[in-house]
Parts: C-alpha cells; structure tokens; sequence
C-alpha cells in the first residue's frame, strides 16, 4: 500500500543524504520526495511517498526515527490526512488542440502559465491520481516535458508535527 | 576564558572526556592534532601499523569497559582503512568515537591530495557522524559524539576535521559542556511498565520457556538482572554469540548458545518453547534459521532499547523498548511481589526434557584415532589453562566457533568478537586494545593462519608497546568455515580455501621479537600453554597445528527450523 510519511528534521547539512541513503541501504522504495524549510529555519520537514507492507512501512518509521537528525515522523496515511502535487506540463498547442488543451486544462482547474505560439504550458496541483488523470487525459502524443514536485501532506485538522 | 587552537581543543576534550588511549596513526590532515599531542601527556597515543587495527583496538576497549573508544585517522586512505573497523563496532552496536583528518574546508569538493567525502563513506556504517564547519564547536562536538555514541543502542560516530579548522594560530574560547540536550535525540530510559507486567504474567504461566538474551545484556550493564530473574523463574538460558558471558557459562540453567551453530539443547529448547523471552538480542539470521518455521509453538517477548530492533523479523507478542538493565530490574520486583509462581511441576518437567537433550547431544566432539589435535581440545585446554577467567578475543571463522562453544565465559566483557559483521582480522587488535587497559588480566587471541594475517602486521605495535597478549592460532592450513561450507554444500571442491605459503609462525613472532611455539602433538599442549601463560611480559604466538577436516557442528540445515541440525558430519536431527 502507498503511505506519505511526513518527517521533520534538523535543517543541517547531510540531513537529507542521510534520509536517502536509509531508503537505498535498507532496501525501501521512494515514489516521491519533498523536501523544504519550514517557518522555524532551523527545521525541515520531507515527505517521502513510498509503497510497502506495513511491515517494511513499520521498519520506514522506525528507522527513520532512528536517525539523530530526526526529530518527528508521522505516517499521513495512518489518519485523515491532505495531499498535494504540483506539476508543469508543457504540450505541443497548434490548431484544434489550443483549444482541446486550455478546457481539459479548466476542467481540471489548471492555469495556463506559459504561451507560445505553438506550446502551453500547464500548471496544475491536486493529488497525485489527479495529475495522472490530466496525463492520461491529454495522451502522450503532445505532452513535450513533465515536471512534478512529488508529494506534500498534512494532518487534517488540529493535529500537527512541529517540536 | 582559555584560548586554545582547534587541534588543542581536540585533545583538550579528550582530556575533559576522560580518554587514556586513543589509537591511530598521523597523516597530512592531522598534523596540528598530531603536535598538539605531542605537548601533553594525558591522551596516550597508540601508533598502530595499519588504521583498521587502530579501529579494532578503540572497539575492543569499549567492549571490555563500556566506555567508547577513541580512534584518530588521517584523510582519505587513513579515512577509508577505518571502515572496516567503523562497521565492525556498528553491526555490534560498540559505542566508539573515531576523529577523521580531512583536507583543509576550501579544498573539499576539488579531488584534493587524500580527499575522501568521510561523511559519505562511512554514512551507512555509522550511529551518526559530525562535520567540523568551525573551530568554535570542537568542544560541544566531541561531546556530542560521545554522548551519541554510548547512550540509547550504542554505536561509532565519526567527526571529520578539516586541516584548516585546527590551525595552531587560530585561538578560540575553550569551554567543555557538562552535559548536552539534543532535541532529536533522547534514548529511553526505562520500560512501559505496563508492558512489563503483562511480559511476567505471560513468564510466570509458562510451561516451557527460555530465556534467549544477547549482547544488550552485555553492553546494558545488566547481566546480574539477567541472573536474578533466570534463577528467580528457573528459567533455561541461551546466550547469543554476541551475549556470551551475559550469563554464566557453567551454571546449570545455561544451556549454551543458540543458532547456526548453537548447542543441540539451546536449538531443540528455543524449537519447543512455549514462551520466549529475549533480551537485548535482534533475532538476526544466524539465530532463527528459517523464519517462517521459527518457534512453532512460542510467544515471544521482545525487551531491545532500539524500537526498530522489535518485530523487524520476527513478530513480537508483547514488545517492551528500553534499556535491560531496567526492565529487568523491574521484572525481577514484579516476579518477587506476585502471588503467581512458576508452574513447579511444568517447569521441573521441562528440565527433564532440556537435561535429556543435553544428554544427548550435549556439545561434544568426537576424538578419533588420529594424530592430529582437534581444534576443540585447545579451546577446553585453554579454558582450563586460564581458569576460565581470561579476556578472548577472537578472530573469524571455525575457530571463532570453537571457542564460542567450548570456553566458558562466566563473566560478561570478556568474550570478544566479531560477531555480526564477521570481521577477519578483528583478534589480534581486540587483544591489543583489551590488554593494554587491563594489563594484570590474561588476554588472549583465538585465531587461525587466515585471520592472523589480515593484521599480523601489528605484531609489530605489540612490541613497540609491550603488549603481552597470548596469541592461540589454531592452525589448520585452510580457510576452515569456508572449506567446511564446500565440504556440505560443493562437494568438497575446495576453491581458494586453503593457503598455500603460509610463514613460519614462529620465526615470524620471533622476527618481532616476541616468543613464537609450535604444538603439533596433543600431549604437549598442556605444558606448552602453561608455558606460555607464565611469561607474563611477553607476547606469545602459540603455532598448533590442529585437524584440518574437522567441522563445527552442530550446524543448522540452512532455511530450516531451529532443530534441523547437522550434529556430525553423518548425523542430522
């Protein structure tokens, strides 16, 4: 099953590496990783989307736990949680499809933020599925470049991960 | 406030630590560091021949003390020689700080002279790892790693210092912090003592358990807890490779060490258990066999100070985090207080069938007709020859087996090993870093004529130092455990494990200026290791020649259960 883990961490330099590396060492899988500051610049919070039993998502937890510059991690899918990605799409737009793209573009609520005269370029954010929708919608023929940022989430609600 | 340089601050909170040795070997990087302890006498410094023998010697010290070790190691080649010994203590959770020269901070990134990205390369082997960005935090670093490195599950920590950072005309107020606060990082101090009592109520209703207990016990502090309790329940003892001496070795209840190549009670024991209690101990590969077919019948209690060690392969019923010297204090209590006791009669009947296994089977080799020693009879004469009471320290391999069996250890931190990396090489070092601090105690190196020479080179240390460690090479002109793997697994096509060339053993301890022996005739053994023991100030290296076609047994049916076991070269449970 898919799980957002949500972790936060020392901002310090090899913090990140360290992360990656547990993934790569012990064998776990990343679909997609996030990371930034966070308004206490001292603080980073990663999301990290990987698929695994709850088994190997259990040992993710822990192990990420386990590293000194952690300092909370929180599996998002355990409890209701929101998610989103954003991504720019940029797709061959020459005769019937400049029209075709910006409303499939509307319908999903994107913003065309780049024009050409023979390209758009569409920004779109929702949960992942929606992105793959949009993708799959559109088809491959004029999509020229992808770009997505992976995964960011959060607790519904008052719960939060802070210190 | 005092002034003091990078380098003397590094050696300043050495001091402050309450560090007496530290092993390494200088390098360009560490030149300030080098002269700023040239200019005291406090931090003793330990000139090894080769950085991995500097590694091992800082991790034996720390398994026979507890405390961290200390190694110093130069950029680059010095940096990466470390790993191995970096690795070694951190596949045994061996708390130990070890301080890496790296090239002058402007120069890191442009493949400069003996540049290795340390942080990197000794990343996944590491508790955690600091580097040095400003002279101004050397002291609150250092403290910081020796914090880390022996709180919670101890592990080694590196702290790489770039040149520049040390620079002797560059002064910085010195303070050494008393105490330091990680908000990421706060170890477990005790139980849930919930948890507990839910633990001793499933120990006092069972019928056939065993106690199964590692090295946590060991490096915990908590093998008198672990007596307490096992005599308080009447409970079978089975000791890890890694938690020999946690429980004394000739007591009754103690029913050997478990796993590949555990005794045939310990594997039958764990096989029919009804209740599993394990203690600092991480059910790794070489103790449960086939997982899936793991302890058919027992529930398990699994007490570890590191979260991630509980259900990582082997689900656990009731999991307890924390250190086990507490919980088991805390066991110990609620067994004293409860109005339930151990079944007599279930338990009085289980050590009837534990005492019939032992009986059985009970961990003896078989002496043949022939000349030649069995390995086994130089670890039981040791054994005798030192009381049982010596520091052993062992290399890898058929020999480290052996001597796990057959050597009984009845006291902890004196079985020393490397035990979950399988470092070859490891011995001689460990006996070094263990005598060195133990001067009065007899310190030996089990070995073979392979491991030996990973690091015969500090024969050399041992004689600049006066080491007088009593090296016991059991010689069997072959890489024993591999020949034996080709034996049962390849037909005995015995690719690349035996050595050919191999020295003069005795010629060559004696080319160092230390005593060199060859035993190749049982009768002798007893007079030639008695001998050998009595030259209290000098290194002895003991050449015996022993059975080159024996096998450890018993050993386990690879991907079994627990009782599937090899007892013989011809008879299988």
């Amino acid at each position: 099953m898919r799980h957002i883990i949500s972790v936060l961490m020392e901002n310090e330099p090899g913090a990140l590496s360290r992360v990656v590396g547990l993934f790569s060492q012990r064998n776990f899988n990343i679909e997609s990783l996030t990371v930034a500051p966070t308004e206490d610049s001292t603080l980073s919070r990663l999301t990290v989307t990987t698929i695994g039993s709850d088994r190997v998502i259990e040992q993710i937890t822990k192990q990420l736990n386990k590293l000194i510059d952690v300092v909370k991690v929180v599996d998002l899918t355990e409890g209701d949680h929101i998610e989103r990605e954003l991504m720019m799409i940029k797709l061959k737009a020459s005769g019937q499809m400049r029209a075709e793209i910006k409303r499939t573009a509307d319908i999903f609520r994107g913003q065309i933020i780049d024009v050409t005269p023979t390209t758009y370029t569409v920004q779109l954010t929702g949960a992942s599925d929606k992105l793959d929708a949009f993708i799959e919608t559109l088809g491959t023929t004029h999509i020229m470049e992808v770009v997505r940022t992976g995964v960011s989430g959060l607790s519904r609600g008052e719960k939060v991960l802070s210190l | 406030m005092e002034q003091l340089s990078g380098a003397q601050m590094v050696i300043r909170a050495l001091q402050d630590e309450g560090v007496k040795h530290i092993y390494g070997y200088p390098g360009g990087a560490l030149l300030h560091i080098y002269d700023a302890l040239f200019q005291q006498e406090e931090v003793q410094h330990v000139l090894v021949r080769h950085e991995q023998a500097a590694t091992h010697m800082a991790d034996a010290y720390a398994r026979a003390t507890g405390k961290a070790g200390v190694a110093l190691v130069t950029s680059g080649p010095g940096a990466t020689n470390a790993i191995t010994g970096i690795a070694t203590a951190y596949m045994d959770s061996i708390p130990m700080v070890v301080i890496t020269g790296q090239v002058m901070s402007f120069l890191i990134g442009e493949d400069a002279f003996q540049e290795t990205d340390m942080i990197g390369v000794s990343r996944p082997v590491v508790k955690h790892s600091f580097s040095v960005q400003n002279p101004e935090d050397i002291p609150s670093i250092i403290k910081k790693a020796f914090h880390i490195a022996e709180s919670g599950r101890p592990g080694p920590v590196v702290v790489d210092i770039p040149k520049d950072m040390t620079n002797p005309t560059d002064r910085f107020n010195y303070e050494y912090p008393k105490s330091i606060k990680l908000r990421s990082y706060n170890p477990v101090s005790r139980g849930h003592s919930g948890q507990i009592k839910k633990a001793i109520d499933m120990v006092l209703g069972a019928k056939r358990p065993v106690i199964y207990a590692g090295g946590g016990v060991i490096m915990g502090d908590a093998s008198a807890e672990l007596t307490e309790l096992a005599k308080l329940l009447n409970a079978p003892v089975t000791n890890t490779l890694m938690g020999l001496g946690g429980y004394p070795g000739t007591d009754r209840q103690f029913i050997g060490m478990l796993g590949m190549h555990g005794s045939y009670e310990a594997n039958m024991a764990m096989h029919h258990a009804d209740l599993i209690l394990a203690v600092g101990a991480r059910f790794d590969d070489r103790v449960t066999n086939g997982v899936d077919k793991f302890c058919p019948t027992a529930k398990i209690i699994h007490v570890d100070i590191d979260p991630a060690s509980i259900s990582k392969t082997i689900q656990a019923d009731v999991p307890i985090v924390g250190p086990a010297k507490h919980v088991l204090q805390e066991m110990i209590e609620l067994v004293k207080g409860s109005k339930k006791q151990p079944g007599k009669e279930s338990i009085d009947s289980w050590w009837q069938q534990i005492e019939e296994w032992r009986g059985r089977h009970g961990g003896r080799f078989r002496t043949d007709d022939s000349e030649l020693m069995k390995p086994q009879q130089v670890i039981e004469m040791l054994s005798k020859v030192t009381k049982g009471d010596a520091y052993v320290c062992s290399d890898v391999g058929q020999h480290q087996m052996f001597a796990a069996q057959y050597y009984k250890f009845n006291k902890p931190n004196r079985w020393i090993n490397s035990g979950g990396l399988g470092t070859m090489g490891f011995g001689l070092p460990a006996a070094m870093g263990v005598k060195m601090n133990f001067p009065d105690e007899e310190v030996v190196c089990v070995t073979g004529e392979g491991s030996i020479q990973m690091n015969i080179q500090e024969l050399s240390t041992i004689s600049q130092y006066d080491i007088p460690v009593k090296v016991i090479c059991l010689n069997n002109q072959s890489l024993g455990m591999v020949r034996q793997w080709q034996d049962m697994n390849y037909e005995s096509r015995h690719s690349q494990s035996y050595m050919k060339s191999l020295p003069d053993f005795v010629k060559l301890a004696e080319a160092y200026g230390h005593v060199g022996m060859k035993v190749e005739k049982y009768e002798d053994l007893e007079a030639a290791m008695t001998e050998a023991f009595s030259l209290k100030d000098r290194m002895v290296f003991m050449d015996i020649a022993v059975d080159p076609f024996e096998h450890v047994y018993p050993m386990q049916v690879p991907r079994g259960s627990m009782r599937d076991m090899w007892l013989s070269k011809t008879e299988r449970t």
